[in-house]
């Protein structure tokens, strides 16, 4: 018991200094764009007024770090400490109060963007509830749970069809498909089913979050690589199970083919596939942003690609890539915990 | 080597001749504009159709091919040399510099999206080949370092080390004189495995409007013009080509790295 609380306390740890690195690498990653990213907002026409003004509504006129070593106008280089006064410690203490600052474009806060709806006041919890639904962050969660479905649901029949005739002219055909499905990225089945699919059968439509039926196809062009990956692991762990002693047992108790596979082979054998599950929801999630891209999906990638990149809003890009990274680092390292808790056997290095 | 691997090394020869001998192969230049000409479908003058701005397809896709080579070559190349400066020195010494590879680096950057930080970095630093090539490489070595720790970590306890170290060696040559060598094997898969990985990586950017910028005849940037509803409407083709070459380079670059891993552990062999 006491070595197992030991490795959590270890693995919150790490958690704890993973996410320290992300919004550190978050922060400082405005540094890096090229010039001065009020310039860059504002474009070229702007009035120094103007760009001055900016600079202070954003704090970009404060000094980045705890130092610098920049160029003076006499082009010396010069060292300086500017202590706790800086914009690394403005931007942790707003995210310790649950805030990301203001998008540089719609002025308006990033964690409303994110989690809730930009303009208008929300009366009651019900309604901060509602627009909570109709988010880009439940959008982009809600595109990779239904990829996950999706994923699942094609990968363990496949699998154990292609495990119980192993070497067959049916094994051969799936696993080929399954390698197909690996190596086609998403950015090519995508527009591929919106050919298929919206022009020429007009069954679905081509993008947009609409309807309920509008999910199908960006969550099939998402969960595709990964069905793929899980009917390879079913098939292996499928074909491994049946080799069991306990198989033999079965089939001697006189239960039926069908009961052996779906009862005793399938229990045990999707042991692994769900380890690889959880930390594929992290996947998806990274994934998502491409399938949004096409689909027009509105969740959390389109805003960071559109919105964030496409319009030079560096603070909404910064808030998109800390909600993403640690989201996926949560989903893993839940998943991680849950994993080791419901099998003691498993320790991961 | 499996029937498989061999194909791998048969699209993988071809990738690599067309990427060289590109301007050879080509029947049009790739920036020539036919606007009277779109959307036409393959024939003797355009062997695979031309696109929206009546590009010939078949001579994109051909010098496509040596963006996606390049941008694999040098990430891979890259990435192996600090992956293996980085992690036979973690492995080797062990101590304070493992505990910093091993226990803070590698578990940063794998608990992170590779993707997303590749994405993140070029967003702030500006769409450019160059610097889509610097941040494959920055998450891209960490996969090369954690073998190579691992391996060496095992080839550090044999015997010839021992032996190495009693004839008075310094470090360094034990180290890259007797370790690598022996340690290098797994290696090769990882790079294999990590071609495919680059030049998924390169369209994915380049899709995205990330990476090479268009009209360069990159198949991400190609995907990229032909996903949209009028071109797919009128064709389709431009879609596909560079969407099967994508797939058949990642499988071909896939089959020869689970080829090699298979032909360097012999208990895989049997199976």
């Amino acid at each position: 018991m006491k070595h197992k609380l030991l490795d959590v306390s270890r693995r919150i740890l790490i958690l704890l200094l993973v996410v320290w690195t992300v919004v550190s690498l978050v922060t400082l990653l405005i540094e890096l764009v090229p010039g001065d990213p009020a310039t860059a907002t504002l474009g070229e026409d702007a009035t120094s007024a103007q760009i001055e003004q900016f600079r202070q509504k954003h704090n970009l006129d404060r000094p980045a770090f705890f130092f610098s070593y920049a160029r003076d106008e006499q082009g010396q280089r010069d060292f300086r400490w500017h202590g706790l006064n800086n914009r690394y410690i403005d931007y942790w203490g707003t995210i310790l109060r649950g805030d990301m600052g203001r998008s540089f474009r719609s002025d308006c806060p990033i964690t409303k963007v994110i989690f809730g709806r930009c303009g208008g006041q929300a009366a009651t919890w019900g309604d901060v509830f509602d627009d909570f639904l109709q988010s880009r962050f439940v959008s982009t969660a809600q595109l990779a749970v239904v990829a996950l479905l999706v994923a699942v649901s094609i990968s363990i029949p496949l699998g154990v069809i292609a495990g119980k005739n192993r070497g067959t002219w049916l094994d051969n055909v799936l696993s080929v498909i399954a390698l197909v499905g690996i190596s086609t990225p998403g950015f090519v089945l995508g527009p591929l089913f919106i050919y298929l699919f919206a022009l020429q059968l007009g069954w679905l439509a081509p993008s947009g979050r609409n309807n309920w039926e509008d999910i199908i196809l960006p969550a099939v062009t998402l969960g595709a690589a990964l069905s793929a990956l899980l009917t390879r692991m079913v098939r292996s762990s499928v074909i491994e199970e049946m080799g069991e002693d306990y198989v033999r047992t079965a089939r001697a108790k006189g239960l039926s083919e069908r009961t052996v596979v779906y009862k005793h082979v399938l229990k045990n054998g999707l042991i692994p596939v769900v380890t690889i599950l959880g930390l594929q929801l992290g996947v998806l999630l990274a994934g998502a942003i491409i399938t949004e891209k096409i689909f027009n999906w509105p969740g959390l990638g389109l805003l960071l690609i559109d919105d964030g990149i496409g319009k030079r809003d560096y603070r909404l890009v910064q808030g998109c890539v800390l909600v993403i990274s640690v989201t996926y680092i949560f989903a893993n390292t839940l998943t991680d915990i849950i994993y080791r808790w419901l099998d003691p056997r498993i320790r991961v290095s | 080597m499996n029937r498989l691997s061999k194909f791998g090394l048969v699209i993988v020869g071809l990738f690599v001749v067309v990427a060289v001998f590109a301007p050879l192969i080509a029947t049009h230049d790739v920036g020539e504009t036919d606007l009277l000409n779109r959307y036409a479908a393959p024939s003797a003058a355009h062997w695979l159709g031309t696109d929206a701005t009546g590009c010939d397809i078949f001579s994109r896709v051909i010098y496509g091919a040596r963006i996606s080579l390049r941008v694999g070559l040098v990430v891979v190349f890259v990435s192996t040399f600090i992956g293996t400066v980085i992690g036979s020195l973690a492995g080797y010494y062990g101590g304070w510099i493992d505990r910093i590879v091993n226990g803070y680096l590698f578990n940063v950057f794998l608990a992170f999206p590779g993707l997303l930080l590749a994405i993140a970095m070029v967003a702030f630093l500006g769409a450019g080949l160059n610097k889509l090539i610097l941040a494959l490489c920055i998450i891209g070595w960490v996969g090369y370092a954690r073998v190579i720790r691992g391996q060496v970590l095992k080839v550090r306890e044999y015997d010839f080390v021992q032996a190495a170290r009693a004839l008075g060696a310094s470090d360094m040559r034990i180290l890259f004189v007797h370790i690598l060598p022996n340690a290098i094997q797994p290696l090769i898969v990882q790079a294999s495995l990590g071609m495919a990985g680059a030049v998924l990586a390169e369209a994915t950017l380049s899709f995205l409007g990330l990476g090479v910028p268009p009209p360069a005849p990159s198949w991400g940037v190609m995907l990229e013009e032909a996903r949209d509803l009028s071109t797919l409407q009128g064709a389709p083709h431009a879609l596909l080509v560079p969407g099967i070459a994508i797939a058949l380079s990642v499988l071909a670059f896939n089959f020869i790295g689970d080829g090699l891993r298979e032909y360097l552990d012999p208990r895989q062999r049997k199976r």
